[in-house]
């Protein structure tokens, strides 16, 4: 059981929005001092059209989403509308999801959610050598426009080649050596 | 249809992707016409948002012409001149009865605290952004505002973040009639924020930062007096004795990307032990008067920041913050532009083919080129 499942169970034997457990009317002095001036949030937030309903507004329509939305524990019901963008895949997708095992509050979420990020970025360089592309960070840094972008990768390449060519030279030597 | 790419920390390029689609009745699709870079996308860019994930298109200040609506989208037709508030807004939950925007409660999957946004990962919802050539809008129905005919493309594009960012940052501040106000921060935002003191009546605005270029631009764009932190000593110290008690109210403009304390970059910015850099927060809270208002719109990550809570206490500070309500303060806003009172494209210093994102992510973040804000502009028209 997670913190958030206890928290869901706790709240479910709490008083709640229906059933509060006092009625203001029975406490002395109820009110005498609310000043509707003293507003700190006004004109940030307006309360001229609050009608007291804290939860129950009519929800538009819900998305049908088309792909797998990760969700915070910390709603009722899905939100009505979401984004379908690069959807949790991978290994760091099974850590986004064990992520969304936490609340908002909890510094373990959005941990484990920085370490998808890091493991994602691993995955997408993967994903480029699998497509027989080879990253070309020059441009993807902007250090050169988008019509040299070429020339750029060329020189990445160079540069990569002579680099593994180099190490492999050095340790045929060093074998040489150790012979 | 091209889009920006984001690939990982400081990797962006330019993609062929899919043509966004109608996924919801009350959905358009939206022909980009002109697409900004926001210091927001840096901390995206840095990677010090959680959540953030490879193959995700950016971009939530885009403007453009509608291009297909869903059933329920009456109020909008194919071929209107749209902006778009960087807020997905249903226009109908508790907190958009409220007027906050930013917050609204049917938009955002993945987190309560924010509602959803643009091209801003994950946290804020997962939606593909507008620096692409097309982009899908929820909530079509409520959010995108007509460009009056006689507004530029280019004022109406910053009229999505900017200017009502800077403007909400002021009106936050609660400025009267000759208050003093310090700005930290002389980008788009703090820069606009500093303009916008003197609309609630500012008697003097002070601008801080270290960027020589921007701070030269505040000078006569807001106009305000500048002060570069790095030739002042302790900040905090030279403002207290420059203002005598402190300043009426400080707003914090930069957020969690700030440089200024080499401790908070480490352990913040390149640990991660705290959700980026807070010193110019730290800054506002300790040199605003006692009594007085610091008010925050610097972006910053979900953790936590170490921060001077106890001064807050002790001096009696009152904090404000949020993410701007853009559409509440349009109309507002629209009219200033009207009357020339703003100014918004002044802020354009740079105007680069969508093809060099990648080029236009790098100056920006980088502040080279005397760069303040660049606009993408893709040629889809
Ligand atoms: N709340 C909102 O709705 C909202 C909307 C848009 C942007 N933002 C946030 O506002 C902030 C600024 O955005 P921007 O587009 O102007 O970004 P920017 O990166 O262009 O500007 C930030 C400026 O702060 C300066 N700076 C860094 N450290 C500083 C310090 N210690 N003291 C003073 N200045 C310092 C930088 O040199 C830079 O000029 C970002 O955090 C962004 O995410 C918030
Ligand atoms: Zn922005
Ligand atoms: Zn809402």
């Amino acid at each position: 059981m997670t913190q958030s499942d206890k928290a869901n169970a706790a709240a479910s034997e709490a008083p709640s929005v229906a059933y509060p457990s006092i009625d203001p009317a029975t406490v002395v002095g109820w009110g005498v001092d609310a000043d509707p001036k003293n507003d700190p949030t006004w004109p940030i937030r307006d309360r001229s059209g609050d009608d007291g309903a804290r939860a129950d507004w009519t929800p538009p329509s819900a998305q049908v989403a088309g792909v797998e939305i990760l969700q915070s524990v910390e709603y009722g019901r899905r939100p009505a509308v979401v984004g379908e963008s690069t959807p949790p895949a991978g290994l760091s997708g099974m850590v986004r999801r064990a992520a969304f095992r936490f609340s908002e509050g909890q510094w373990g979420h959005w941990l484990l959610l920085m370490g998808a990020d890091r493991l994602n970025t691993v995955e997408g360089l993967l994903q480029d050598f699998r497509r027989g592309r080879m990253p070309n960070p020059l441009f993807e840094m902007g250090f050169v426009k988008h019509e040299r972008r070429h020339e750029a990768a060329l020189a990445t390449a160079a540069v990569v080649g002579v680099a593994v060519a180099g190490l492999v030279l050095l340790n045929r030597r060093r074998h040489h050596l150790s012979l | 249809m091209l889009a920006m790419d984001y690939r990982g920390p400081r990797r962006v390029r330019i993609e062929h992707k899919p043509m966004p689609v109608i996924q919801h009745p009350r959905d358009a699709v939206v022909r980009v016409t002109r697409s900004c870079i926001c210091g927001s996308d840096l901390h995206l860019y840095h990677g010090m948002v959680p959540d953030t994930r490879v193959g995700m298109t950016f971009g939530h200040e885009f403007c453009g012409v509608v291009e297909e609506v869903g059933p329920d989208v009456q109020n909008l037709k194919r071929g209107d001149r749209v902006l778009v508030p960087f807020n997905i807004a249903c226009g109908q939950c508790h907190f958009c009865k409220q007027g906050l925007f930013g917050n609204c409660h049917e938009s955002n999957a993945q987190a309560t605290a924010v509602g959803g946004i643009f091209g801003y990962s994950h946290t804020a919802g997962g939606y593909d952004g507008g620096q692409a050539e097309y982009v899908r809008v929820p909530y079509a129905d409520f959010g995108p505002t007509l460009i009056p005919d006689w507004m530029d493309p280019d004022d109406a594009v910053l009229l999505t973040d900017v200017v009502p960012t800077g403007y909400q940052a002021a009106e936050m501040g609660g400025i009267q009639k000759g208050d003093t106000v310090v700005v930290f921060g002389a980008g788009p935002v703090g820069l606009m924020a500093a303009r916008c003191a003197w609309l609630f009546g500012a008697g003097r605005v002070i601008v801080i930062d270290h960027v020589e270029y921007r701070l030269e631009f505040a000078r006569t764009y807001c106009p305000a007096e500048v002060y570069d932190f790095r030739e002042i000593g302790d900040p905090v110290v030279f403002l207290k004795k420059i203002t005598e008690i402190g300043a009426d109210v400080c707003i914090d403009a930069v957020g969690a990307d700030a440089s200024g304390n080499a401790w908070h970059t480490l352990f913040g910015k390149k640990l991660k032990f705290e959700a980026g850099n807070a010193t110019p927060l730290a800054w506002a809270i300790n040199s605003v008067k006692k009594g007085g208002v610091v008010s925050i719109v610097g972006v910053y990550g979900p953790t936590g920041n170490m921060i001077p809570i106890g001064n807050v206490v002790n001096k009696g500070v009152t904090i404000r913050a949020n993410q701007a309500s853009v559409k509440r303060l349009l109309p507002r806003l629209i009219d200033h532009v009207q009357a020339g009172r703003i100014d918004p494209k002044g802020l354009i210093t740079h105007r680069v083919p969508l093809e060099d994102v990648a080029e236009a992510y790098h100056l920006f973040s980088s502040k080279l080129d005397g760069c303040i804000k660049p606009v993408l502009i893709p040629n889809a028209e």
